[in-house]
C-alpha cells in the first residue's frame, strides 16, 4: 500500500513538473526576441535538397555582407507534400519564420496568402518581377513573393551523341519522336528513360505537354478552373495520358523502369545508355554535378504534340519567398531588405555562384552566365519566339490534383489505360477544388 | 520532496479503518489526486478525439474549416481507391495474422525443443521485431530491386527469373506481407513459447504412457492448450495488420499506381494533400472498422476459450 502510494505520489510530481517544462518552453521561444535593437535576427526556410540548400547558404552569405545589423538564420523542410504540410501547420499556427520560399500557383493559393502573408506589391522592385512569374503570386489585387531562382522547363532531355550517331533529327512532332524511337531502339539504346521509383518524374507527359493543350484549347486553363474542361473529355488534354501509354505499349521505355530512381535517370541520360527523358530542367544541375559531360552532351526539346508550327516549350515558375503576417517590427524591415535583395540582379549572381541555373531569371537586368549547360541554352529559343512556351497548367489554375504522378505510373506500368487514368484524374483535382472553394464544383 | 511530508496525514485520513462517507465509493486517493492525469486524458486524448469528430464532418484547410456534414464521408467511399484500400488491407490483415499464427507455432514448437543452441536460436527468432520497421522496409526494398537486388541475383544464380517483388502489381502486396511476417513472426513466436512452456510436463507424460506419438501430443495436447496464446497472436497480429502504414509507406508508398494502398496509406495521402477534412473522416472510419472487426472476434475467442 505504501509503496503504490508513494510512486503515484512521484508520478504526480512528473505530472506537474512535465506541465510546468511545457510553459517555460513556450515562454522562452518568445523571450528571445527582446535582443538589442542595433541586430536583426531572421529565419529563413528553404527546401532541404542539396541545390535549395547551396542556393540559400549563398543568399544568405551575400545579404549579410550587403546588410550590416541583419543576420539571417537558415531553416530547411522537406519537399514534395510533406514540405506543404510542414507549411501549412507552420502557417496555422502563427509558427511560420520570419521569411520562407515555397511553390507559387496553384499551392500558392492553398496557403491562403490573403491571409496569412504580407502583400510586396508597393515595394519599389516590384516593376522588375517578370509579369508571367507575378501573376503565379497574385492572390486577389495583391503580389505576395520574389522570384528564388530561374524557370525551369518541363521538357524532354535528349542525350546528343546519340542522336549524332544515328543522324536524328530533334522532333517537333510526336510522329516524329515516335519514329526517332523506333530507330533508337534498333540501335540498342533504351528510347524513353522513365523512373517510376520517384513517381513525380513520371508526370512530364502530362504536365509538359500543356503548351500544346494550349496551342489547340486557348481557354483550356479557365475552363478548367470552372469546371467546363477536362482531361477525360478533351482530346488536346487527354493526349499527354495517349503518350504515356503509347510510350509502355511500344516498348520503349529502359528495361528498370518501374523501380529507376531519378539519379539512374540522369546516370542513362549522361552515358547514352538512353535517349530522352522527359523532365524539368531543375534536375540539370545535379546531373552535371555527378556527369560533368552533361553539360555538352545533353540537349533540350519541348514535348512534341501534333502541330510542328505551334510546338513550344511548357514553363514552370521559380518558387517564392514569402513573409508571413507573423513578421513584424524591426524583423519585417528587415525580412523586406531580404526580399528585395532577392529581386534584384545581384540576387541572381549570388543564385548563380550557388550552381548552374535551371533557367532564365525572372528579375530584370539578371543575365544567365555564359558557360550555362546546352540543354538550359536549348530553352533559350523557345522563349524568344513569341507563342514559344506557356507556362504550366498548375500556375495558370489553382486546380491541381495530388494522385496525378500514382495515375501517371499506372498508365505507364501498362496497369490502366490513358482514358480511364485521364477519368481518374478529373475525380482528383475534384477534391482539391472543393477544398478551395472554387465556384462550380 | 513535498509529498513526503503529506504521507501520513494523507494515510490517516484514508484509512481503511475509517467507515466510508454514505453512498461513496470507498478510494484511497483523495479526488485531487485524479486532477492531473484527467487534465492530461481531457487535453491530449478525450478533446481531440470530439474534435476530429467534429471536424470530419467539415472542409478544412488549417486556416478555415466550413461545415459540410457528412460530405467527406460520402466523398471517402466514393474514392475508387478506397475500394481497393480496403480489400488490400483485409488481405494483408488476414495473411500476415494467418502466417504469424502458423509460423509462430512452429517455431515455437521447434524452439521449446531440445535443439543445440536453443536461447541463441531464440533470440534471433526475435531479432527484426526490434529493428526499426522503417529500416527494415527500406533494406528490403533494395534487396528486392528487381535488377540489382541480392534476392533476385541469388534466384539467378539457381536458374529462377524472380519477379519485380515490389514493382509488379500481383506481387507488391504480397511481398510487403512476407516482409511482415519476417519482422512481426518473432513475437508471435515469443507469445507462443511462454504458451507451450506453461503446459503442465505431466500432461506430456501421461500422453506418452498411453502411447501417443509426438504428432498426437502436439494435436491433442499442445495445440489445444496453447488457446490462449493463439487468440493473443490473432488479435495482435490482426490490429496490426488491420492498421498497418509504416512498413507499406516505406516500402512501396502504395504504389505501383495504387495497387498496395491500405486504408491507413490512402488516409495519409489525402491528409498529404492538404484534404484534412477529408482524412480525418477515414481516420474515424478506419476506427469504426478496426472495432467492428476486432471486438466480435475478441467476443468469440474468448467466450471459446472459456467453454474449454
Amino acid at each position: 500500500m505504501t509503496f503504490r502510494r508513494r510512486t503515484s505520489g512521484l508520478a504526480l510530481a512528473a505530472a506537474c513538473s512535465l506541465a510546468l517544462t511545457a510553459c517555460s518552453a513556450g515562454s522562452l521561444g518568445s523571450s528571445d526576441d527582446a535582443g538589442g535593437s542595433s541586430s536583426v535576427t531572421i529565419t529563413y526556410l528553404a527546401g532541404n535538397q542539396e541545390q535549395d540548400v547551396k542556393e540559400a547558404q549563398q543568399l544568405i552569405r551575400d545579404f549579410m555582407a550587403k546588410t550590416p545589423g541583419v543576420t539571417v538564420k537558415l531553416e530547411s523542410r522537406p519537399g514534395g507534400t510533406e514540405g506543404d504540410n510542414i507549411v501549412k501547420t507552420r502557417l496555422s499556427t502563427g509558427d511560420m519564420t520570419d521569411v520562407f520560399s515555397y511553390n507559387t500557383g496553384s499551392l500558392f493559393q492553398a496557403i491562403a496568402p490573403q491571409k496569412n502573408l504580407v502583400p510586396i506589391s508597393d515595394q519599389p522592385y516590384i516593376g522588375d518581377i517578370d509579369e508571367n512569374f507575378k501573376k503565379t503570386v497574385t492572390a486577389g489585387d495583391q503580389v505576395y513573393g520574389v522570384p528564388a531562382g530561374g524557370f525551369m522547363g518541363g521538357a524532354v532531355l535528349y542525350n546528343i551523341p546519340v542522336y549524332t550517331k544515328l543522324g536524328l533529327k530533334v522532333p517537333k512532332t510526336w510522329a516524329e519522336f515516335m519514329a526517332n524511337n523506333a530507330k533508337i531502339k534498333a540501335a540498342g539504346v533504351a528510347p524513353v528513360i522513365q523512373t517510376y521509383g520517384e513517381t513525380w518524374t513520371s508526370q512530364l507527359f502530362v504536365l509538359g505537354d500543356f503548351h500544346n493543350v494550349a496551342a489547340v484549347e486557348s481557354d483550356f486553363a479557365d475552363r478548367y478552373t470552372k469546371n467546363q474542361a477536362k482531361y477525360a473529355t478533351s482530346p488536346a488534354a487527354k493526349k499527354g495520358f495517349e503518350h504515356t501509354q503509347q510510350v509502355h505499349d511500344a516498348g520503349y521505355q529502359n528495361s528498370d523502369f518501374a523501380s529507376a530512381k531519378l539519379p539512374d535517370g540522369l546516370r542513362m541520360l549522361a552515358q547514352g545508355k538512353g535517349a530522352h527523358y522527359p523532365i524539368l530542367t531543375g534536375v540539370v544541375n545535379d546531373m552535371i554535378d555527378t556527369y560533368p559531360n552533361g553539360a555538352r552532351d545533353v540537349g533540350l526539346f519541348a514535348l512534341p504534340g501534333d502541330d510542328a508550327s505551334t510546338n513550344g516549350l511548357t514553363v514552370w515558375t521559380p518558387n517564392g519567398v514569402y513573409v508571413p503576417n507573423t513578421t513584424t517590427g524591426d524583423k519585417l524591415e528587415a525580412a523586406k531588405k531580404f526580399l528585395a535583395f532577392i529581386a534584384s540582379p545581384d540576387g541572381c549572381k549570388s543564385l548563380a555562384t550557388a550552381g548552374v541555373p535551371t533557367g532564365p531569371y525572372a528579375v530584370k537586368g539578371c543575365e544567365l552566365p555564359a558557360d550555362v549547360p546546352q540543354a538550359i541554352k536549348d530553352m533559350q529559343p523557345y522563349l524568344d519566339k513569341p507563342g514559344g512556351s506557356s507556362l504550366a497548367l498548375e500556375f495558370l489554375s489553382p486546380v491541381k490534383g495530388p494522385s496525378l504522378e500514382q495515375i501517371t505510373v499506372e498508365v505507364g506500368s501498362g496497369i490502366r489505360k490513358a482514358q480511364d487514368g485521364a477519368a481518374r484524374y478529373d475525380e482528383d483535382v475534384k477534391k482539391q477544388a472543393q477544398q478551395l472553394g472554387l465556384a462550380g464544383w | 520532496m513535498s509529498a513526503t511530508s503529506v504521507r501520513p496525514r494523507a494515510q490517516a485520513e484514508a484509512s481503511p479503518a475509517a467507515p466510508p462517507a454514505k453512498g461513496k465509493v470507498y478510494s484511497p486517493y483523495s479526488n485531487w489526486f485524479y486532477l492531473p492525469s484527467a487534465v492530461i486524458y481531457g487535453v491530449l486524448f478525450v478533446v481531440p478525439t470530439f474534435a476530429s469528430l467534429y471536424f470530419s464532418l467539415t472542409r478544412w484547410s488549417l486556416f478555415e474549416s466550413k461545415f459540410i456534414g457528412l460530405e467527406n464521408f460520402r466523398l471517402f467511399f466514393q474514392e475508387p481507391q478506397l475500394v481497393k484500400g480496403f480489400t488490400n488491407t483485409l488481405i494483408f490483415a488476414v495473411i500476415t495474422s494467418g502466417s504469424k499464427v502458423v509460423l509462430g507455432l512452429l517455431l515455437a514448437v521447434l524452439l521449446t525443443s531440445q535443439i543445440i543452441g536453443r536461447g541463441y536460436l531464440r533470440s534471433v527468432v526475435f531479432f527484426p521485431v526490434l529493428v526499426s520497421t522503417i529500416g527494415v522496409g527500406l533494406t528490403f526494398t533494395v534487396l528486392m530491386n528487381p535488377e540489382r537486388g541480392l534476392i533476385n541475383g541469388a534466384l539467378e544464380v539457381i536458374g529462377i527469373n524472380g519477379p519485380g517483388w515490389l514493382t509488379d502489381p500481383k506481387w507488391a502486396l504480397l511481398s510487403v506481407a512476407l516482409v511482415d511476417v519476417w519482422k512481426g513472426v518473432g513475437l508471435a513466436t515469443l507469445i507462443y513459447i511462454a504458451g507451450i512452456v506453461s503446459i503442465p510436463r505431466e500432461y506430456m507424460e501421461a500422453a506418452r504412457v498411453d502411447g501417443a506419438g509426438s504428432w498426437e501430443t502436439f494435436r491433442r495436447i499442445v495445440l489445444p492448450l496453447s488457446r490462449p496464446a493463439t487468440v493473443t497472436v490473432i488479435i495482435l497480429s490482426l490490429i496490426g495488420g488491420l492498421r498497418s502504414f509504416d512498413l507499406i509507406w516505406a516500402m512501396t508508398r502504395g504504389g505501383p499506381g495504387f495497387t498496395s494502398d491500405v486504408i491507413a496509406s490512402v488516409i495519409y495521402k489525402q491528409y498529404q494533400a492538404g484534404f484534412y477534412g477529408l482524412s480525418t473522416a477515414g481516420n474515424v472510419v478506419l476506427f469504426v472498422v478496426v472495432t467492428a472487426v476486432v471486438l466480435p472476434l475478441f467476443w468469440y475467442l474468448n467466450r471459446k476459450e472459456v467453454d474449454m
